[in-house]
C-alpha cells in the first residue's frame, strides 16, 4: 500500500503545528501526506478499497518518543529494536529517539550507523538513535559530535548519567553549539543520589530506604541554566520531576534561553506513594516524586513550561527486578502507556488534546530538525488513529514489549491507537472499532 | 489447630511491629514472660514445635540474634538449620528468590530471614508457603527486637502508658529504632530521638514524636534510655567526623544519664561500642542497665513468636 494511495475519510484531525482540529480527511501517496483538510472526502464511498473511514475518531501524527531505552545492542534479552518496535506502533508512536547508554555505548559513528541499519532491517517504526555526549558515557572526554551528527545522531546525551565535571560540561556545551546540535540532559547530582532508591520523603522513612531529595535534580538544572546562559548550547533536560525545576526552567525560558525539558508519563500519572510494599516496578530515575511535584509536572504540560512528554521506556526484566527494592534496577517500561497516560490530562480536563499532542508530534519534530510530527502536504505519512474514549486495564502478559516491567499493572485508561501508519503502511491495526 | 492453644497473630508472618495490633503485642508478651520462667527451669524444653523445621537465613552476618533464634527453635523442640549467606549460593548470583524457593521445596514450617536490604524479607515472604519471621530488614524493622526490648521494660514494672523513652544515636539506619517508635508509640508511651542531625531521617517528626540535638535536652524527663549501635562504616567522616566526638557529645555517660528521670533504666540491642555510644560504667552497671535482661528476654521473645506462629499452621502438615 506504501506505494499506492490511501484516503482517509470520516476523521478528527487534530494537527499541532497547524492547530488543526476539525472533521475531515487526508490522503496519502507514495508515503506522503498528499493532501489533508476540513470537510475533504465528506461524500467519498467508505467502502471503496482504498478508502478508510475513520468513524470520527482522531487521525493525528504518530508519536514521536523522545526518550526510549531498547536493550540492543548489549541486553537483546530485555528488548530488541523489534520488540520494542512492535510496542511503540500498537501505542501509536511512529518514531523513537534511542538512548545511547547501551553495551558498547554509542559514542562513535559507525555505532550510530550500526543501530539506524539495524532498525531499518528489523523494526518498522521509525529508530532515530542519540549518541553520547563523553566517550562511554565517563563525563570526561566530548564525544565526535560533528562526525556523529552527519552519521544520524539527531541530539547528544549521556543516557542517566548527570555530568559532574563542569569543566567538560562547559566546553561540550560549547562545542556543540558549534553545530547547533541538541544536548539531552539528566539532572540528578550523583554525590546526593549515590546508593539511594527513592524520593526522600516520610513514606520512604517509614519504609527504611534510602532516599535522595528533589533538590538533587533541581540543583542541577540551575547549574545547567547558567551553563546554557554562558554557551549559548541547545539544551533540553531529559526529564524533570519536580515543582522546583519546573519553576527555574520556566524562569530561564523567560530569560530566553535555548531550555527545554520533557516529563515521564509516569511523573504525570504516580507518585513517591506508589512504592507501596517495596514494589519495585516504581523504581525509575529520577525517583517518583511527591503528590505536590507530581501536580506540578501536569500543570507544567498545561502551562506549557514542559515541552516534550516521553515515555522514558526502560525495559527490565525479572533478574534486575526482582529483587530487593535497593537492589532491583531501576526503569519502567512505557511505550504502550505513553500515549493513554497523556490522554488521561486530556479526559480529566488538565489540557486539550492539541495541546498534548503537541508534546509528541511537532514539538520534538522541531527540537531534533525532523520533517516528520505534522499534518501536511509533503510531511512523511506517519499517522495514528485513536479511539479517545476506549477503555481498557492495563495487562503485562499482554503488552508487546518483551519486558512487562510496567508500574500501571492493573490501572484502568482511556484512549488507545486503534490503527498506526508508518509511510502510509498500516502497520499496526487493533481489529474493529467499539 | 488444637484449642489448648489460641491463636495470637491473625498473619501467618511477623514482618514487622506496623503491621500487629495492641493486643497482639501484649499476648505476645504475656506467652513470653512463660518462657522466661521455663529459661529459668532446669528443664528447658517442650515439645510445641516437635517435628516442625525452622531455616535461619541471615544474609547478614550476625552472631547474636541468629543464636538467640536457634535456641528458641531448639527449646521448643524444632529442628533448627542454620543458613548464613557465606554458604549460600547468593554470592553465586543466584537472586534473593530463587534461594528462597529453593528453600521453600525443602519444606521447612517456619523460616526467620535477616536481610541487609530494607523489604527483603516481606518480598520473599510473598515467594514461600510457610511463616516467614523478619530477623531484620535493612533500614526498615526488626520486630523481635523491639518485642524483647518492650518485655524487659515491661517486667520492670513500668507501664507503658506515659513512659518517656530516648531513642539516642543512629536512627537513620536503625531497624531497632524504626520498630521501637512503631511498638512504643502503639502502647501509650511518649518516643523521643537524639542524635546529630546526619543521623535523623528526613521527615522523621511526621511520627508525632521530638527530636533533639542536643543529648542533655533530649534525656531531661526520659524514663528509658535506649541507645543504639553506631556502625563502624558510619563513624570517620561519613555521617560523623570521629568517634570522639561522637561520644563527647552523644555517648551515654554518667554526666549525660544524670539528666534522665530518678531511677532511669539504660537499654542497648548490642553488640555495644563502649566508649563510643555507651560508657563502660554505665553499660556494666547493674543498678541502670538491662542489657543482659535484654540478651534473656530476647530468647523468650523469639520462643513466644515461633509457639505463635506455628499455632496457625495445620495441625496435619502442610498440603501444598
Amino acid at each position: 500500500m506504501s506505494n499506492g494511495r490511501t484516503i482517509f475519510c470520516n476523521a478528527h484531525l487534530i494537527d499541532p503545528a497547524s492547530k488543526l482540529d476539525t472533521r475531515g480527511g487526508l490522503v496519502v501517496e507514495n508515503g506522503k501526506i498528499a493532501d489533508v483538510g476540513a470537510g475533504l472526502f465528506a461524500d467519498i464511498d467508505r467502502n471503496a478499497p482504498d478508502v478508510i473511514d475513520c468513524h470520527g475518531m482522531v487521525l493525528s501524527p504518530g508519536l514521536i518518543d523522545m526518550r526510549v531505552s531498547t536493550g540492543e545492542p548489549g541486553s537483546e534479552h530485555r528488548e530488541t529494536l523489534e520488540s520494542a518496535s512492535r510496542a511503540a506502533l500498537a501505542g501509536g508512536i511512529t518514531t523513537i529517539i534511542v538512548m545511547p547508554n547501551t553495551d558498547p555505548v554509542i559514542d562513535e559513528p559507525s555505532l550510530v550507523d550500526f543501530i539506524r541499519r539495524r532498525a531499518e532491517a528489523t523494526a518498522k517504526v521509525h529508530v532515530l538513535p542519540m549518541a553520547a555526549l563523553t566517550r562511554h558515557l565517563a563525563g570526561e572526554v566530548m564525544t565526535e559530535i560533528g562526525l556523529l551528527k552527519e552519521a544520524g545522531a539527531v541530539a547528544f546525551t549521556d543516557g542517566d548519567r548527570t555530568i559532574s565535571n563542569t569543566r567538560v560540561l562547559r566546553r561540550a556545551l560549547a562545542y556543540a553549539s558549534s553545530f547547533d546540535a541538541l544536548v539531552v540532559a539528566h539532572a540528578e547530582d550523583p554525590d546526593l543520589t549515590e546508593g539511594t532508591a527513592v524520593n526522600e520523603c516520610e513514606y520512604a522513612m517509614r519504609l527504611g530506604l534510602p532516599a535522595a531529595p528533589a533538590l538533587a535534580e533541581t540543583m542541577i538544572v540551575e547549574r545547567d541554566i547558567r551553563l546554557v546562559e554562558m554557551t549559548g548550547a541547545r539544551y533540553h533536560f531529559g526529564q524533570i520531576s519536580c515543582r522546583a525545576s519546573l519553576e527555574a526552567i520556566a524562569k530561564a525560558k523567560a530569560h530566553g534561553l535555548p531550555i527545554t525539558c520533557g516529563v515521564a508519563a509516569h511523573h504525570l500519572a504516580l507518585n513517591e506513594l506508589d512504592v507501596g510494599t517495596y514494589y519495585t516496578f516504581m523504581k525509575v530515575k529520577p525517583p517518583l516524586r511527591s503528590e505536590s511535584d507530581r501536580l506540578a509536572m501536569v500543570e507544567g504540560v498545561a502551562s506549557g513550561v514542559i515541552d516534550v512528554i516521553v515515555s522514558s521506556h526502560d525495559p527490565q526484566a525479572a533478574d534486575t527486578k526482582r529483587q530487593p527494592f535497593a537492589q532491583a534496577a531501576f526503569g519502567a517500561a512505557g511505550l504502550e502507556t505513553l500515549l493513554p497516560v497523556a490522554l488521561g490530562l486530556y479526559h480529566d480536563g488538565s489540557a486539550d488534546l492539541l495541546h498534548i499532542l503537541k508534546r509528541m508530534t511537532c514539538t520534538p519534530a522541531k527540537l531534533l530538525g525532523l520533517d516528520c510530527g505534522v499534518l501536511k502536504k509533503g510531511a512523511p505519512a506517519d499517522l495514528m488513529l485513536i479511539d479517545t474514549d476506549r477503555p481498557f486495564v492495563v495487562e503485562p502478559a499482554l503488552l508487546r514489549s518483551r519486558a512487562k516491567n510496567t508500574p500501571f499493572k492493573g490501572r484502568l485508561f482511556q484512549g488507545l491507537a486503534m490503527k498506526t501508519f508508518v509511510g502510509g503502511e498500516c502497520v499496526f491495526d487493533r481489529g474493529a472499532p467499539r | 489447630m488444637s484449642t489448648a492453644y489460641p491463636p495470637i497473630l491473625q498473619s501467618s508472618h511477623l514482618l514487622g511491629i506496623q503491621g500487629l495490633s495492641v493486643g497482639e503485642i501484649t499476648k505476645l508478651l504475656d506467652l513470653a514472660e512463660e518462657y522466661v520462667a521455663l529459661g529459668r527451669a532446669k528443664d528447658k524444653k517442650v515439645a510445641v514445635l516437635k517435628g516442625r523445621t525452622v531455616i535461619n537465613l541471615f544474609f547478614e552476618p550476625s552472631t547474636r540474634t541468629q543464636s538467640s533464634f536457634e535456641l528458641a527453635g531448639k527449646r521448643l523442640g524444632a529442628d533448627v538449620m542454620n543458613m548464613s549467606v557465606k554458604t549460600s549460593s547468593v554470592t553465586k548470583g543466584e537472586t534473593l528468590i530463587d534461594t528462597a524457593t529453593t528453600l521453600n521445596a525443602m519444606r521447612p514450617d517456619i523460616l526467620i530471614v535477616r536481610h541487609q536490604n530494607s523489604g527483603a524479607v516481606s518480598m520473599l515472604a510473598r515467594k514461600v508457603n510457610c511463616c516467614v519471621v523478619n530477623a531484620g530488614d535493612g533500614s526498615h524493622e526488626h520486630p523481635t527486637q523491639a518485642l524483647l526490648d518492650a518485655l524487659t521494660i515491661r517486667r520492670r514494672g513500668k507501664s507503658f502508658e506515659g513512659l518517656t523513652v530516648a531513642i539516642c544515636g543512629d536512627v537513620l539506619h536503625s531497624r531497632v529504632a524504626r520498630s521501637n517508635i512503631h511498638l512504643l508509640g502503639k502502647m501509650g508511651a511518649r518516643v523521643r530521638l537524639v542524635g546529630p542531625k546526619t543521623l535523623m531521617p528526613a521527615e522523621v517528626t511526621r511520627f508525632g514524636i521530638e527530636t533533639f540535638t542536643d543529648m542533655k535536652e533530649g534525656l531531661k524527663g526520659a524514663d528509658i534510655v535506649m541507645m543504639l549501635r553506631l556502625q563502624l562504616e558510619r563513624m570517620s567522616g561519613a555521617f560523623v567526623p570521629s568517634t570522639r566526638e561522637y561520644f563527647r557529645y552523644w555517648g551515654l555517660d554518667r554526666e549525660k544519664l544524670a539528666y534522665a528521670n530518678p531511677g532511669a533504666l539504660v537499654m542497648h540491642p548490642g553488640p555495644m561500642n563502649r566508649g563510643v555510644e555507651i560508657d563502660s560504667a554505665v553499660a556494666d552497671d547493674i543498678e541502670v542497665s538491662l542489657i543482659h535482661e535484654q540478651v534473656e528476654m530476647g530468647v523468650a521473645i523469639r520462643m513466644a513468636v515461633l509457639d505463635a506462629l506455628a499455632r496457625g499452621l495445620p495441625a496435619g502438615g502442610r498440603n501444598v
